[in-house]
């Protein structure tokens, strides 16, 4: 290859993008030449999509540059993404939806001309694949749907392709079809191309790059040859060098009866905080509204629930955006005062004032819109809906996400007293420390839960050991 | 607070404007004829603007179509029973009512067992209330009984009977929103219904009791229309589909649900009527109305997206 | 995933052959020439109009005027059109510009289509009454013309209900904008990140719905001669329901035009099949709402087993 030829398609210098307060890349420079393929490892919200999201045009850095070679923009350079989110058009076939993406595609024949490029991007990556480029694409599986959103990635669509990121690809493929995926990308890279390859495979990993670059609260922690990395030196890269101690006085406490127990394996007892681990979308988050819908009713509200719920995606699942706060708070407490169906308000009132106190929410008055809140607050909100109701059992997902230190020590410290009087906690969480404070952890992986750690064996190495596939991939 | 703050006083000012601006013209002559006339025709606007309202308040994609239907099919069915013959009048009203239920029933049967979009659904169910309203009318014109149709026209204290029902349908309603624990669970099901399902509230029982509703409401204001206007016609409930949107829209309401405004709703009904009187008055024919009326409410819409956009 | 899951078209066929069946069954006289020109007469406008909002469902929005909006048309066409042609054309091609700038609006203020259409209705219908306040008016002979063709074997609705399915099967299908503007009902987040002008893509879109509005206003007034200010106010609720019948989705892009113009027909067919039964007239809308509560359970029917 000529020095053109191995000029960077990429080059990152220093680059760094904040949200608010919060740092999710902190200086980041990475360079990706023709032939590099990049295996992108790290924790939840060590900075991997944002850094994604740099280098192919979604986000613009804060500070530091980004340059690419050719062109000016990430699409002029040949960058592609291929998301972990499906963003296929549903309602289109295979072949229109290349259409969508190739927008010089055009003038009578188009659609031949597109069956033949997206078949023959299928054929090259996935051989006898079977999928029909006419087929819609509701119709097909999720596998073949993260096959044609692959396939439309490395498809040439009137340039060429010359780095493409792949955000997890594999997760929704059998071995047979991650293993046609392993040898394309081996290929493409081998031919000129360049790929970043991001996954919790790490057997995908070392197969498959010539170079890894672990990233650790938004900083480059590691970058070195493949071969000169052994798994075990991966998962200590990741992990936190410096584990302190966390305090482990989880002292021996006896638990109750066992009060939630599903087909999938969960289990609690009352009094017990349980944890549920792994990386982030491995079926946690969905674990946990099916339970909390299985034991409560769309048709009818008693004064005592059996379950509570609190939200970490606020937006979505959390808070009534018209509302002040009091009325977020006193959302389930509705029924307890109320006489002739008429809320009680003052009842409601002291309810509120006195969460506003002790959970410690930054207001001067709760009749303030919730929207007034910072993230933080508005968490700490929601917490005072749960634990304001009298339900035994309380279930929480990923509730820290934007709560500052402070606050997240409070919140335990509640926690641990509302276990100690009898209430049960299930808790995801997508930081490992956090779930370290459990009585018993339950790891997710690919929706199913693959370790269940009591005692002293919760510690971040196992939790990290079950929720990357260790084995070879095969 | 500033009392501008509060949305439902735009269309209270909107429809003050417009009584003002009528009276400008006779240099205050007919006020007292002017508002009593305002009050009468706005009652069924206000009441069937009332269960539009808790329907749009469920969130997007709820909104109920067989309104002008099911008013029409209740006072048909209920003149029908009557049959003119005096001191049926609270027969009637129970006929009435019942066929609001069952409507209401149905529309949501539809929704729940077919999985039906609530536009659809109610859409559907309509064609066959209106059907059912022809069937049975017959293309007659039973007269209310004179009992029923003297109170319909008739008064109470200078306000006129039918505005009286109107003003205590707005106050039950006012409470249940504004005090009541199922107000409560509706306002928190139309901002987030999913958020609202994981808080604990019983979302379906909720949909279903505000279709019942609505149609009730609808019922009811047939049954009063036709008491009122000497009979059942099968045009009566026509103009109350897009008027019951509009009053909801004026009055304040956001049509993306969760946040609901009765006084504005009155204050929208009276301003609908008002600005067609106005306009008479001024000259204009029903076509300057009309254009009028619809870029009113699309300037609406459009401030109240400015503002959000700014909040 | 079921046959019928995939092929969305079949259902609305079926509906339609079995209406039909039924109609022959009971009134083998129908089964003519004439007998199908009484049965279709008014489908072609009704057609039409479906097509209209099934271009605003496609892009995930619903249109409460178009009923206003057709009958404004016809109020143009009886009047203007015929009088002053000129004129005439360049209020009709001015109302198809207006619709479109309507769908940039609504999208560049994400305002709720159903409540702008819904105040549009107020408007389309005033301007229908200042031009029109009472009903009179008459057709363009060459639109008379042309709606009273008798083509040789097949009367001239069913010939124009197939052109019209064909054309727009052909720009919503086949072509390349069609199917980009399906993209925008079905991920319209991808689609911008392809670098699509989205607000172009929904102003077309809405600019079409526009078109075709035009056209079944056009051909009402064709058919029956004269025009008043409400003559097509049951159009909005029509086309709605034909979509629907016809496969479409409120939601996600899935329209069909094929299966918009037989929802269509179907539609048409229903309010006449009662009087060929010698029913009383009384249950026509009532019919009309019934087979489109039969259909639906039918595709419900289907897609759970399909789920199956």
């Amino acid at each position: 290859m000529t020095d053109h030829e191995r000029a960077p398609i990429v080059t990152l210098t220093d680059a760094a993008r904040h949200f608010g307060p919060v740092r999710a890349l902190d200086g980041v420079s990475l360079s990706v030449a023709p032939g590099d393929c990049i295996g992108l490892v790290g924790h939840n919200g060590a900075g991997k999509s944002t850094l994604v999201n740099l280098v192919n045009g979604g986000l613009s850095p804060s500070s530091g540059s980004i340059a690419f070679t050719r062109g000016e923009t990430a699409l002029q350079a040949g960058v592609r993404s291929v998301f972990q989110e499906l963003s296929l058009c549903p309602n289109l076939t295979v072949a229109e939806n290349l259409r969508i993406s190739h927008t010089a595609l055009t003038g009578p024949g188009w659609r031949r001309r597109a069956r033949a490029e997206i078949g023959a991007s299928l054929d090259t990556i996935f051989p006898n694949h079977g999928i029909d480029a006419d087929a819609v694409v509701d119709t097909l599986s999720i596998a073949e749907r993260q096959m044609v959103e692959i396939a439309i990635g490395f498809a040439p669509r009137g340039t060429e392709a010359r780095l493409v990121i792949l955000d997890e690809p594999t997760s929704s493929l059998d071995a047979g079809i991650a293993d046609q995926l392993m040898a394309h990308v081996k290929r493409f890279c081998a031919a000129g191309g360049a790929v970043i390859f991001i996954s919790h495979m790490l057997g995908e990993v070392f197969e498959v790059a010539s170079r890894i670059v672990v990233l650790k609260d938004g900083r480059i922690v590691a970058e070195r040859q493949t071969a000169k990395f052994t798994r075990a030196e991966l998962v200590d890269a990741m992990g936190h060098v410096a584990a302190e101690a966390v305090e482990s006085a989880v002292a021996e406490r006896a638990f109750g009866p066992e009060v939630v127990s599903t087909a999938q394996g969960l289990r609690a007892r009352k009094g017990e905080i349980v944890g549920l681990s792994g990386l982030a979308g491995h079926g946690q988050a969905a674990a946990l509204a099916k339970l909390y819908l299985s034991r409560s009713s769309s048709w009818h509200s008693r004064k005592d629930p059996d379950v509570v719920f609190v939200a970490g995606d606020r937006a979505r699942d959390g808070i009534l955006p018209l509302w002040s706060i009091l009325r977020n708070i006193s959302v389930s407490v509705l029924q307890q005062g109320a006489r002739w169906g008429l809320v009680n308000g003052g009842a409601e009132a002291r309810i509120a004032a006195e969460w506003k106190s002790r959970i410690g929410i930054r207001t001067d008055n709760v009749e303030n819109p919730i929207l007034s809140l910072s993230g933080g607050n508005q968490q700490k909100v929601l917490f005072a809906r749960a634990l304001a109701s009298p339900a035994p059992v309380v279930i929480m997902d990923d509730p820290m996400r934007g709560v500052d230190v402070g606050t997240k020590q409070d919140v335990y410290a509640m926690i641990r007293a509302e276990a100690a009087k009898g209430r049960t906690f299930l808790w995801y969480s997508t930081e490992t420390e956090e779930v370290c404070q459990c009585d018993r952890v339950f790891v997710f992986r690919n929706h199913e839960i693959s370790a269940e750690l009591t005692g002293a064996d919760i510690s971040e190495e196992k939790i990290l050991e079950a929720s990357f596939e260790m084995q070879e991939a095969s | 607070m500033n009392p501008l703050s509060k949305p439902w006083i735009w269309s209270w000012l909107a429809a003050a404007g417009a009584f003002a601006l009528t009276l400008g013209l006779t240099s205050g002559r007919g006020a007292g004829e002017l508002g009593y006339a305002a009050l009468s025709f706005g009652a069924f606007a206000a009441i069937v603007g009332l269960g539009q309202m808790l329907v749009i308040t469920l969130g997007p994609g709820n909104v109920d179509l067989s309104i002008p239907a099911t008013m029409t099919l209740a006072a048909t069915l209920a003149l029908k029973t009557m049959g003119t013959v005096e001191g049926t009048a609270f027969v009637g009203l129970a006929v009435a009512l019942g066929v609001g239920l069952a409507a209401g029933f149905a529309n949501y049967m539809l929704i729940l067992l077919l999985r039906l979009p609530p536009i659809i659904a109610t859409l559907a169910a309509s064609l066959i209330y209106q059907s059912l309203a022809i069937w049975s009318n017959r293309g007659l014109r039973i007269k209310p009984p004179r009992e029923l149709a003297d109170f319909a026209t008739g008064q109470v204290m200078g306000i006129p009977n039918v505005a009286w029902a109107g003003l205590l349908l707005a106050a039950v309603v006012w409470v249940v929103l504004e005090r009541s624990v199922w107000g409560r669970w509706l306002l928190a099901t139309g901002q987030n219904t999913h958020a609202a399902r994981l808080a604990g509230i019983p979302v379906e029982m909720i949909r279903a009791a505000t279709y019942l509703s609505v149609a009730v409401f609808a019922s009811l204001a047939g049954y009063l229309l036709a008491s009122f206007s000497g009979g059942a016609a099968l045009n009566m409930g026509t103009e109350y589909l897009l008027m019951s949107i509009a009053v909801v829209v004026i009055g304040g309401s956001s049509i993306a649900g969760g946040n609901s405004n009765v006084p504005g709703v009155w204050g929208a009904a009276l301003f609908m009527f008002l600005v067609v009187s106005m306009l008479n008055s001024y000259g204009a024919g029903a076509g300057v109305r009309s254009v009028l009326t619809g870029t009113i409410i699309i300037a609406i819409v459009i401030a109240a997206s400015t503002r959000r956009v700014r909040a | 995933m079921s046959f019928l899951a995939r092929h969305r078209i079949i259902l609305p066929v079926v509906s339609l052959a079995v209406l039909l069946a039924a109609t022959f069954y009971m009134q083998p006289r129908a089964m003519s020439y004439f007998g199908l020109n009484l049965l279709f007469n008014l489908a072609v406008p009704i057609a039409l109009a479906t097509i209209a909002q099934m271009m605003i469902i496609m892009v995930n929005d619903i249109d409460l005027s178009l009923g206003a909006f057709v009958s404004l048309v016809a109020c143009v066409t009886a009047t203007f059109l015929n009088d002053t042609p000129m004129l005439g054309l360049l209020i009709l091609l001015a109302l198809i510009l207006s619709y479109a700038l309507l769908g940039a609006l609504i999208h560049a203020l994400d305002l709720p289509a159903i409540v702008v259409t819904l105040g549009m209705s107020f408007v389309w219908g005033g301007l229908a009454l200042f031009i029109l306040p009472s009903p009179g008016g008459a057709s363009p002979d060459w639109l008379r013309t042309l709606m009273t063709v008798k083509p040789p074997i097949v009367p001239m609705a069913v010939v124009a209900s197939v052109i019209i399915a064909a054309v727009t099967h052909l720009l919503i299908i086949r072509s390349g904008i069609g199917t980009v503007l399906r993209g925008v009902g079905g991920n319209a987040t991808s689609v911008a990140r392809a670098g699509w002008p989205v607000i172009r893509l929904k102003a077309f879109a809405y600019g079409l719905a526009g078109l075709f509005g035009v056209l079944a206003g056009m051909t009402l007034v064709g058919l029956t001669t004269s025009a008043d200010a409400n003559i097509a106010l049951r159009y909005t609720l029509l086309s709605i329901a034909g979509v629907i019948l016809g496969g479409g989705e409120f939601i996600g892009g899935k329209v069909s035009p094929t299966g918009a113009v037989i929802g269509a027909l179907t539609l048409t067919l229903a309010a006449s099949f009662l009087s060929f039964m010698r029913l009383s007239p009384d249950w026509q809308i009532g019919a009309q709402g019934a087979i489109l509560i039969l259909v639906l359970t039918a595709r419900l029917i289907f897609s759970r087993r399909g789920e199956a």
